[in-house]
């Protein structure tokens, strides 16, 4: 005597389906076979042929099952219908694809079954709670109509879907139903089942869910819970769907995780994958006896894939990733900072900052001549060159190739106004970039070095121009990035402070005062300098109020400590 | 795009498929076995020349991959590889002695092929030097990833071109016929690629790695497209516009996601610098037979005499899909 029989809805490759029947037939359930009437003859001719050899195998009358239609549901009853008529011994009415392979044996289902005897399992949730639809379409399922294919008039479907919802047309739902969803894949007891299809009510019944959209995840989860004593809302076969409502499928490779997910059938399986054919079905797998299904592991890995579909790596910018400015779920792929001025008003800020934070700190990656890269390479990670010519042909993709092969360690470098500019925007809108200004620091070198005064005037006019331009972007609506300006004279005011700051949110974990400052330039005779500028006709304004002849006190720095107490 | 662009793409298609149609005389049949293709056969297509020690590797790759038949177009060989082709029971083999500039770089010809043969089903086009990988490629035949392709309506796939190299001067390890390149070439640039969109064909344009990095620092811009969208459900409607870079209609061309999702995607390994490069080079200088003018190889001759080598302490050393998925040079989508 047996007590679980199947129902197989097939459509595609048949050979697997005999193969699973078989197996079914073999181990004592009885199986109905529904066959797609949109398949041939011939296919169904040999199907049967295939199968003739057994005895607990019927075939029901054949209903064309197109994705989403009533002919599912169709199908399903006449084949539930045979099954309770022909095998009296059965109990409990499992429902499967001819792409469902059993992965536990046969004996620890019926066992399982057996010690839940009254028990139906079909995943049932109300239209509010779902969260699962693709497509907007939840309670509206039940209170529109579906006349076009989904599949094959598609522009027809999403015109006449609209159309009702702008005039408002709406069906009635019969009383006494309580739409519900879920799963197509289910396992109801002879009860439940019967209870259904002999409802005297059915040809009303019917003819309401023959309009509803995809009635097979809605026609016996509704019903089910007007007849039933004891639902469990989940369904005993393993089915994953991706983000288009498609099933996940499975192959060779999935061995492992199917074995260990304790499920009893999953779905849906490629027809090629022998191997899982093989161990399933052939070698009979050994599955801890009476444990619960565990589908956790599955779950995480296609919601994992899911989510690279979707949201994708942030930061990367790749043949099959190339998303439209302001959708990029993350411009670039780590926080990093920028540090302007810094390089020119410290002697040794480079080395000084990378010790202080253990970073790599580079130069300026923009300079005209090379990329500065940390430690004078001339090839950085990923084989990124320093050669400007490359840089400057695409400078957005070197610095979201810099920042996506060196995920995991923060960057940090120089810019400053002589550096490539095509990066100003990008930059400012950037949330992971953190930006640090002295403004004005750049007169520090022309004040240094040994030119023309003339020449000096010409390139300190060109250079205050591109960084006033600079901190507007900085300072638009629009910035994104984090950041900070100080005028060189507010800063050599007080340097430790900010300084403190920078290191502090590079390396938040070390909370230790900083024992150490970057040698300060030597200003003596720069307000001289400034002035000059000024009386050449130049307004140098970036750099904030230097007094002509009061020398900044460059021992400022020098004292550290004293500052820093608290 | 407007009306009237849209038009113009149409008419540019149309040519093209009518060019093909013209050039289909100049291809001489030396092995038509293409009435073995069965209707669900994966067919691979190919135009090469001289290429005879690469090919019992080559075809024995895409073999075991899953490809059903090989519609090659031969070149003019003189070193027996039509020879060699001719023999294979899987290889239906043209060939032509006309130019292969003039038939836009072998494009036309294969179109021509293509659009006979391959209607229906799902087309590789590849070069000798070019292997394909694609997720999962060590575990799921080929028709694994064309059925999950058509269950997910979608009808082509992209597959960057990766060049792979050697350590030490290009010629230094010779390759000897049946090897797998990839175990003299097995370094590549993992993240130097710079990407923009080509508004036109909705493609983008991917260039750089080792080529760019050597060869072309002085004219960036000139350095070789490597985005390339080698497998497609054909129709006979389609045409490759330039190699296998880019085809109409361009919807074909949208292979990425733009909401910043990642769509699934391949690599082909590009096995083009072993030692026989170096010949390669000299005789396509001669031929003038390439793109722009032969421009490419002029650079890489003009290199070449000095013994480059491409490799750099920042190479990566090619292991398997997984790596060049972690790496960001190709996505699983959701495919898993």
């Amino acid at each position: 005597m047996s007590t679980v029989g199947i129902i197989l809805l097939c459509h595609t490759a048949l050979d697997r389906a005999a193969q699973v029947a078989r197996h079914w037939v073999t181990h004592g359930c009885p199986v109905v076979i529904h066959l797609d009437k949109r398949v041939d003859r011939k296919s169904f001719d040999q199907l049967r042929a295939d199968l003739a050899d057994l005895n607990d195998v019927r075939f029901s009358g054949r209903y064309a099952c197109e994705w989403g239609t009533w002919g599912i549901v169709a199908a399903t009853q006449a084949a539930a219908t045979i099954l309770l008529h022909d095998f009296p011994g059965v109990r409990h009415v499992f429902l499967a694809s001819g792409s469902c392979l059993p992965l536990r044996p046969v004996r620890e289902l019926r066992a399982y079954l057996d010690s839940r005897p009254r028990t139906d399992f079909i995943e049932s949730v109300t239209t509010a709670d779902v969260g699962w639809t693709i497509g907007g379409l939840d309670a509206e399922r039940f209170t529109l109509r579906f006349p076009f294919s989904w599949r094959r008039q598609r522009r027809r479907f999403d015109a006449y879907v609209n159309f009702q919802r702008r005039i408002r047309l709406k069906r009635r739902i019969p009383p006494g139903i309580v739409p519900h969803l879920g799963s197509q894949w289910w396992c109801l007891t002879r009860q439940t089942l019967s209870a259904i299809l002999e409802d005297p009510d059915r040809q009303r019944i019917d003819r309401y869910f023959r309009h509803v959209w995809i009635p097979d995840e809605s026609y016996f989860q509704t019903l089910a819970r007007q007849y039933s004593v004891n639902i469990e809302s989940r369904s005993l076969t393993l089915s994953k769907f991706d983000f288009q409502g498609k099933p996940h499928i499975f192959y060779d490779d999935h061995l492992q995780l199917l074995r260990r997910s304790d499920c009893f059938v999953a779905r849906k399986i490629w027809p090629h994958a022998k191997k899982l054919y093989r161990v399933f079905l052939v070698e009979g797998a050994e599955g801890q006896p009476a444990a619960e299904p565990n589908p956790g592991k599955i779950d995480r890995l296609f919601s994992k894939a899911v989510e690279r579909r979707t949201k994708g790596r942030a930061g990367l910018y790749m043949q099959s990733r190339y998303p439209n400015e302001n959708w990029e779920n993350g411009k670039t792929a780590m926080p990093y900072s920028v540090f302007e001025g810094f390089s020119e008003l410290f002697e040794n800020f480079e080395t000084w900052l990378g010790r202080m934070t253990g970073t790599r700190v580079h130069g300026h990656l923009f300079a005209p001549g090379r990329a500065e890269f940390a430690g004078g390479e001339t090839v950085y990670n990923g084989a990124l060159s320093d050669n400007a010519a490359l840089r400057d042909y695409n400078p957005r993709s070197f610095l979201t190739n810099l920042l996506w092969n060196t995920r995991g360690e923060r960057q940090c470098f120089q810019f400053g106004p002589a550096d490539n500019k095509a990066l100003n925007w990008a930059l400012a809108t950037d949330p992971n970039a953190t930006i640090s200004v002295i403004s004005g620091a750049w007169a520090v070198p022309l004040f240094k070095s040994n030119q023309n005064f003339a020449d000096l005037r010409a390139e300190a006019a060109q250079l205050q121009k591109v960084e006033a331009e600079h901190l507007n972007t900085l300072r638009s609506p629009w910035s994104k990035a984090r950041v900070r300006i100080w005028t060189l004279a507010e800063f050599i005011e007080n340097p430790m402070e900010p300084l403190q700051t920078i290191v502090d949110e590079i390396s938040p974990r070390a909370l230790r005062r900083l024992t150490e400052a970057p040698r300060l330039a030597d200003l003596t005779g720069f307000g001289q300098f400034l002035q000059n500028l000024r009386n050449q006709g130049m307004q140098p304004f970036l750099m904030g109020d230097f007094p002509v002849n009061d020398d900044p006190k460059a021992h400022s720095t020098r004292r550290g400590r004293p500052y820093l107490v608290k | 795009m407007g009306i009237f662009s849209r038009y113009r793409l149409r008419l540019a298609r149309k040519r093209w498929r009518f060019r093909a149609f013209r050039k289909r005389r100049e291809l001489r049949a030396l092995a038509d076995r293409t009435h073995r293709i069965g209707p669900d056969d994966l067919l691979a297509f190919s135009t090469l020349r001289n290429e005879r020690v690469r090919l019992p590797y080559f075809l024995r790759y895409y073999r075991d991959m899953g490809i059903n038949h090989f519609l090659i177009v031969d070149n003019d060989s003189d070193d027996g590889s039509r020879e060699y082709l001719q023999d294979q029971p899987d290889v239906s083999l043209w060939t032509t002695r006309h130019s292969y500039k003039r038939a836009r770089f072998g494009v036309d010809w294969l179109n021509w092929l293509q659009m006979k043969h391959a209607h229906g089903h799902w087309s590789l086009v590849v070069d000798p030097d070019e292997f394909f990988v694609y997720p999962f490629c060590d575990t799921r035949p080929l028709r694994a990833l064309t059925d999950w392709l058509d269950a997910s309506s979608i009808k082509s796939f992209s597959a960057m071109l990766l060049d792979m190299y050697p350590k030490g001067p290009i010629g230094a390890q010779p390759y000897r016929e049946g090897e797998d390149p990839f175990a003299i070439a097995q370094w590549f640039d993992s993240g130097n690629y710079t990407i923009s969109r080509n508004h036109r064909f909705g493609n983008l344009w991917i260039q750089g790695g080792p080529r760019a990095r050597t060869f072309f620092t002085d004219a960036p811009e000139r350095a070789p497209a490597l985005n390339k969208i080698p497998l497609v459900k054909w129709d006979r409607a389609y045409a490759y516009a330039s190699s296998t870079h880019m085809l109409l209609p361009r919807g074909l061309n949208l292979v990425y996601d733009e909401w910043g999702g990642e769509k699934a995607s391949g690599v082909l390994l590009h096995a083009k610098f072993l030692d026989t490069f170096a010949a390669k080079a000299e005789e396509e200088m001669r031929r003038g037979q390439h793109y722009a003018a032969s421009h490419e190889y002029k650079a890489y001759k003009a290199a070449l005499d000095d013994h480059p080598d491409l490799w750099c302490k920042w190479s990566e050393k090619y292991i398997n899909w997984r790596q060049l998925e972690i790496l960001g040079l190709m996505s699983k989508g959701n495919w898993a």
